[in-house]
């Protein structure tokens, strides 16, 4: 028991904690090096203020760190259920027929590497008549850009549907609704939720992009006005409140998608 | 006998590149109510194709087939079917997997009759006490008494049993083998069911079709099995004719089964003196 103790503390407390503190001399390192870079105790003093008032809001771009994640978590969110309401049915066309597939299957395959930063010009241009061009924009770079993962997913998920589950819904002449909500919906939910994960980290990268090229409030447009202002402890912060929302949205939703791959 | 399921010239082909691939060929077979059948045959030689097609879940190339006057095309929960794999939906209880099958089928029953109708099909495969347990928490024993439930709960007019047991232990397979029989009793039931397993057959059937080896799959022999309902396992294992029959049976798989029928001799050497159920065969076929 307490050799497992010792096991764990080891695996999830030292070990990571090495891992940590190497990063941090490599950080030194290149300070020591270079002048532009502050070094870790500098980064803190500069961006201290941020951090003990997280949700304070001094000016449009001058906020609490947790103010600006929180605007920027609103809009992925926003974007990410753009994403699934379009992507999952989407998935299911592309999965139960392969005539579908046939005629829209390559156009899906031209359009998914296409960056967020290609999208967002786009995006403009179509909104350009609404009340809001810029958050309109934002929303469809995100959706059109997270989408792709959960479209795919669900249509593996519904073509590795065991024909057993068919023939059981084919014998008890179970009407489409029936065969789709009992049958076809649960059997792909696993592939389902890996594709809302992998869309779910995809719209948080995004994000970034998003607001750096319109510099709207939320961490993106944070982070690109504190390198504009020469603020590089800011930027630092930035990058790694961005990395530890996407860890943690990413551990979030894997304790979701584990909950579904038990069935 | 009045026929209630019957099959006539089933051919069953795939197209291929190198030409029609025949699977089954001129299947004939009837089948009385009630009667219990038993396809046998080895892996591979189209039993489970003709089981399937009579289902509704494979299409037939050629012939046709009529259960109780009727044409089969597709499938439906007239013909109760259970797999191989139990294949209950996981993501339900047995209860559920059970309740999915009867309000389809007794959509005008009210919910209570519906509720007594699951329940009853679940205490009698011996789940009494499982009904609310997810497939994961069941054996695989236990998943197949559902699989049997459900099928029985339906009311189907035909019973189609794809190697319901073939991956048991043989344990447990005597005792749904039991729990089967039992119930086919009870609700008068016609069955066809498939497998390879000789003493299965023996036990559950009233007839035993013996298919030759695909492709071009046909009926190489029917026998009638003579021992009388309910059949004591122990005690019919102990009568010198069920060796006779097993012998016979196992010697067909072994020998005979790459034969084509049609180049057969009409009676092959068979030991003496001549068991009394090929004679009742004989006769059948003629009065057939």
């Amino acid at each position: 028991m307490s050799e497992q103790f010792e096991k764990k503390i080891k695996d999830y407390v030292i070990l990571p904690l090495f891992g940590v503190l190497c990063f941090m001399l490599l950080w030194c390192l290149i300070c020591s090096v270079t002048d532009n870079l502050p070094n870790p105790i500098k980064m803190w003093q500069k961006s201290e203020l941020f951090i003990y008032e997280p949700f304070a809001k001094r000016g449009e771009m001058d906020q609490g760190i947790l103010r600006f994640t929180g605007l920027s978590i609103s809009l992925v969110g926003q974007g990410y259920l753009v994403a699934l309401i379009f992507g999952t049915p989407l998935g299911f066309f592309l999965g139960l027929s392969k005539l579908f597939t046939r005629s829209f299957d390559p156009i899906i395959q031209i359009l998914r590497p296409v960056s967020p930063l290609a999208w967002y010009p786009l995006g403009l241009v179509l909104f350009e008549l609404s009340p809001e061009p810029s958050y309109f924009a934002s929303l469809f770079t995100i959706s059109v850009c997270a989408m792709w993962p959960t479209v795919l997913n669900t249509a593996v998920g519904v073509r590795a549907i065991p024909q057993d589950y068919l023939n059981v819904a084919k014998v008890l002449k179970l009407s489409r609704s029936k065969t789709l909500f009992k049958v076809l919906i649960p059997a792909t939910l696993p592939y389902m939720f890996t594709g809302f994960r992998l869309s779910l980290g995809i719209a948080w990268l995004v994000i970034v992009a998003v607001e750096m090229l319109k510099g709207q409030p939320g961490i993106g447009g944070f982070l690109w006005d504190a390198y504009n202002a020469g603020n590089y402890s800011l930027v630092i912060l930035c990058i790694l409140v961005i990395g530890l929302v996407g860890f943690t949205l990413d551990r979030l939703m894997s304790l979701v998608e584990g909950k579904f791959k038990t069935a | 006998m009045k026929p209630y399921l019957e099959i006539s010239k089933l051919n069953k082909i795939y197209p291929t590149p190198k030409g029609p691939a025949v699977i089954v060929k001129d299947f004939d077979l009837t089948i009385g109510k009630g009667e219990f059948i038993t396809l046998i045959g080895h892996s591979g030689c189209g039993k489970s194709t003709v089981l399937s097609i009579v289902a509704g879940l494979s299409d037939l190339t050629t012939g046709a087939v009529v259960l109780a006057g009727r044409e089969v095309n597709a499938a439906g929960p007239d013909r109760g079917v259970v797999f191989q794999a139990p294949c209950l939906l996981p993501w339900f209880t047995a209860y559920q997997n059970v309740m999915l099958g009867v309000e389809q089928v007794f959509f005008t029953a009210s919910p209570e009759e519906r509720h007594q109708i699951v329940e009853y099909y679940l205490h009698v495969v011996g789940l009494g006490d499982s009904m609310q347990k997810y497939p994961s928490e069941l054996s695989g024993g236990m998943r197949q008494r559902v699989g049997i439930a459900r099928a029985f709960a339906l009311s189907p007019k035909m019973l189609l049993l794809d190697e319901p047991f073939g991956m048991l232990d043989s344990l447990t397979r005597y005792e749904l083998q039991q729990v089967l029989i039992d119930l086919w009793k009870k609700d008068q039931k016609t069955a066809l069911m498939v497998t390879h397993d000789v003493d299965e057959a023996i036990f559950l059937s009233d007839r035993i079709v013996m298919m030759s080896d695909g492709p071009e799959a046909e009926v190489g022999d029917i026998v009638r099995v003579p021992f009388a309902r309910p059949r004591d396992r122990r005690e019919i294992m102990e009568m010198p004719e069920y060796y006779e029959l097993r012998e016979y049976l196992i010697e067909f798989l072994n020998e005979r089964s790459h034969d084509r029928p049609s180049k057969m001799n009409p009676r092959p050497a068979f030991r003496d003196p001549e068991p009394i159920w090929s004679k009742i065969n004989e006769i059948q076929k003629i009065t057939a």
